[in-house]
């Protein structure tokens, strides 16, 4: 519906995906056999109910957690073995479920902390910190471009739940990252920042994949371009919204989600 | 708005700590100058080689929040180096001393590799293993000389015309040096690296998520501890003039833990104060017949039930140094 037309034009380019990709706990398989493919300029949705695998999804595709089966490719190199903060460095970088912050610094040191690395900035232990100043035009933008000016010089222990993500969401852009992975962006914001960072979403997939999960379904039928349905740990539905909500299947689970 | 008012308010109390600070550094410094004239300078030579000595763990403990329990090894070491280099190889003491420092360094970036993936108890348990190792290559060791240690250590003259057989001259040095580690230190913490480290301490899986390889910037912080306690070890051998296995024993390690919490984790002075505690402790049980570790234990367990965050980090939370502008982390 509001999705962009030139983006559904363009020629899709995988630049993640999975093949077979499983995890066990013990005897419990929380991910079974998922294949995902993630394409560059689209905004996909994993969606499903409480406990069906999202995280843990998210937490094998970004290496926080090493998958007992399956592959991984990240911009045509094999990542199933590469650590997580070398995955991070290579442009997939993600956000959590629980809110992802340094809470005893600012938000502008936040976000600095997120530029140094890519800026040669966070080896340097002779420099005074005063020399992180020529990342604050950066900063600035990117805590102007989320909304949160006014809190600028605030502790980020100091936000509500809702701004909270919406700071890590400015830390997540400040890598600049082929892919991003959000686990639950909008969960606890309120309207405003919900219309905010979907539009933020919009945005930064044009010229990015993002993989989303995201309960909230109206978000998700106005900007993504793609929905897979996870449940029980593996992949019950895949395809556009409109084809993804008709599906029997897909109802059903939703709905014994709802009433349990 | 509230965020911006409490933002406001806490930058001027960030002014007014630095106010604060910049007054009691002051008084600091002319206590520390004016001191020879009122104490032994080699008792408050001692104390600055232990103050130094606990300021560089708490780099480690307070600012990367590692427990290493292997840190005697540094300071020992470094004891062992300068003095072997100084008697046996006729170094100055300025070159001496840095050989103590790398020496130290050297050995911080071995232990610190071996442990620095380890988590919680396992780390502290792998440093106390390793330190335990280095204590036997010190006992069997030609150049240590076994039990007996390293005696006679010649003070030389410093820059070559400076000669530290003076007392007062030996006093200022070791002041310049405590002063220079201490200048270090805080130019670290207070560093683009040293707000890597914040992050990491503060959320470490965010921090793995920014692409920063923690691993690495532990080790560093480790390397720096390692060769800062170096820096204490070496110059305390040649207030000394001796360096022995006491040094490099398990107890050391306890020892510089014991200044670090009683004076206060995290905080740049505290463990200064921790460790002029235990040394005067010690200096004055050391001539009465209480045996010296029970009484170190008892102040030890007192001081962890009543002052909790340390005598300094206490004091930055009380009334008093919250109106002085301070401000506890934890
Ligand atoms: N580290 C873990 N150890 C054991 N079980 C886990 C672990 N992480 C997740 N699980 C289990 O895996 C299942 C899927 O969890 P999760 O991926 O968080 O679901 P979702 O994000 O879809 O709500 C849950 O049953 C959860 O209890
Ligand atoms: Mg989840």
């Amino acid at each position: 519906m509001a999705v962009s037309a030139t983006a559904m034009n363009e020629e899709p380019r995988v630049v993640l995906s999975a093949r077979g990709l499983s995890k066990s706990f013990g005897a419990f398989r929380a991910v079974n056999r998922v294949d995902l493919d993630i394409h560059h300029a689209r905004v996909h949705a994993l969606i499903g109910p409480n406990g069906a695998g999202k995280t843990t999804v998210f937490n094998l595709l970004t290496k926080f957690l090493q998958p007992t089966e399956g592959t991984i490719t990240l911009l045509g190199t094999d990542i199933t073995k590469t650590p997580a903060d070398k995955v991070a460095r290579m442009g997939l970088v993600r956000s959590f479920q629980i809110s992802a912050v340094f809470p005893h610094l600012s938000v502008l040191d936040n976000v600095r902390i997120a530029l140094q690395r890519p800026n040669g900035l966070s080896t340097q232990f002779w420099l005074p910190t005063s020399a992180l100043n020529r990342l604050n035009a950066r900063a600035d933008e990117l805590i102007e471009a989320v909304g949160l000016k006014r809190e600028r010089d605030a502790l980020a222990a100091d936000l509500s739940y809702g701004r909270k993500r919406v700071l890590e969401i400015a830390t997540t852009l400040a890598l600049d990252p082929q892919v991003l992975l959000l686990d639950e962006p909008m969960a606890g914001m309120g309207q405003e920042d919900i219309g905010t960072v979907s539009s933020i979403i919009r945005d930064v997939a044009k010229t990015r994949a993002v993989l989303m999960v995201e309960h909230n379904l109206s978000v998700v039928a106005n900007i993504c371009h793609q929905v897979t349905v996870l449940q029980r740990g593996e992949i019950l539905a895949e395809g556009d919204y409109a084809t993804v909500s008709q599906d029997e299947r897909v109802r059903l689970a939703y709905m014994g989600a709802e009433e349990a | 708005m509230t965020h911006g008012t409490s933002a406001t308010a806490r930058t001027e109390r960030s002014a007014s700590a630095s106010k604060t600070y910049a007054a009691f550094l002051i008084i600091g410094l002319v206590l520390l100058i004016v001191a020879p004239a009122f104490f032994y300078p080699i008792f408050i030579m001692k104390l600055l080689c232990f103050a130094l000595f606990a300021c560089a763990f708490n780099l480690l403990l307070g600012y990367t929040g590692l427990l290493s329990f292997g840190h005697a090894t540094f300071f020992g070491g470094a004891a062992y180096f300068t003095a072997h280099v100084v008697k046996e190889w006729g170094f100055s003491p300025e070159l001496g001393i840095l050989v103590g420092v790398v020496g130290a360094a050297l050995l911080g970036l071995v232990m610190g590799y071996v442990a620095i993936r380890r988590q919680g108890i396992y780390f502290a348990m792998i440093t106390l293993a390793l330190s335990q190792m280095f204590f036997f290559f010190c006992l069997q060791a030609k150049f240590t000389h076994g039990e007996d240690g390293i005696q006679s250590v010649p003070r030389g003259h410093l820059f070559g015309f400076i000669d530290l057989n003076s007392s007062t001259n030996m006093y200022y040095f070791v002041l310049a040096v405590f002063l220079i580690g201490m200048v270090i230190i805080w130019r670290f913490i207070n560093s683009p690296f040293g707000m890597i480290l914040k992050s990491i301490r503060e959320n470490e899986q965010r921090a793995i998520s920014l692409g920063y390889s923690v691993a690495r910037y532990k080790l560093g912080a480790f390397v720096m501890s390692a060769a800062l306690a170096g820096l204490a070890g070496g110059t305390k051998a040649l207030v000394f003039q001796f360096a022995t296995l006491t040094d490099v024993a398990w107890q050391m390690s306890g020892e510089v833990i014991l200044m670090t919490l009683l004076g206060g984790i995290g905080t740049l002075i505290g463990p200064i104060f921790g460790a002029g505690l235990v040394v005067t402790l010690q200096n004055y049980l050391a001539t009465s017949q209480f045996p010296v570790t029970i009484v170190t234990g008892i102040v030890f367990m007192v001081c962890v039930l009543v002052f909790r965050r340390g005598l300094i980090g206490e004091f930055y939370a009380s009334r008093l140094g919250r109106k002085l502008g301070f401000e506890h982390r934890r």
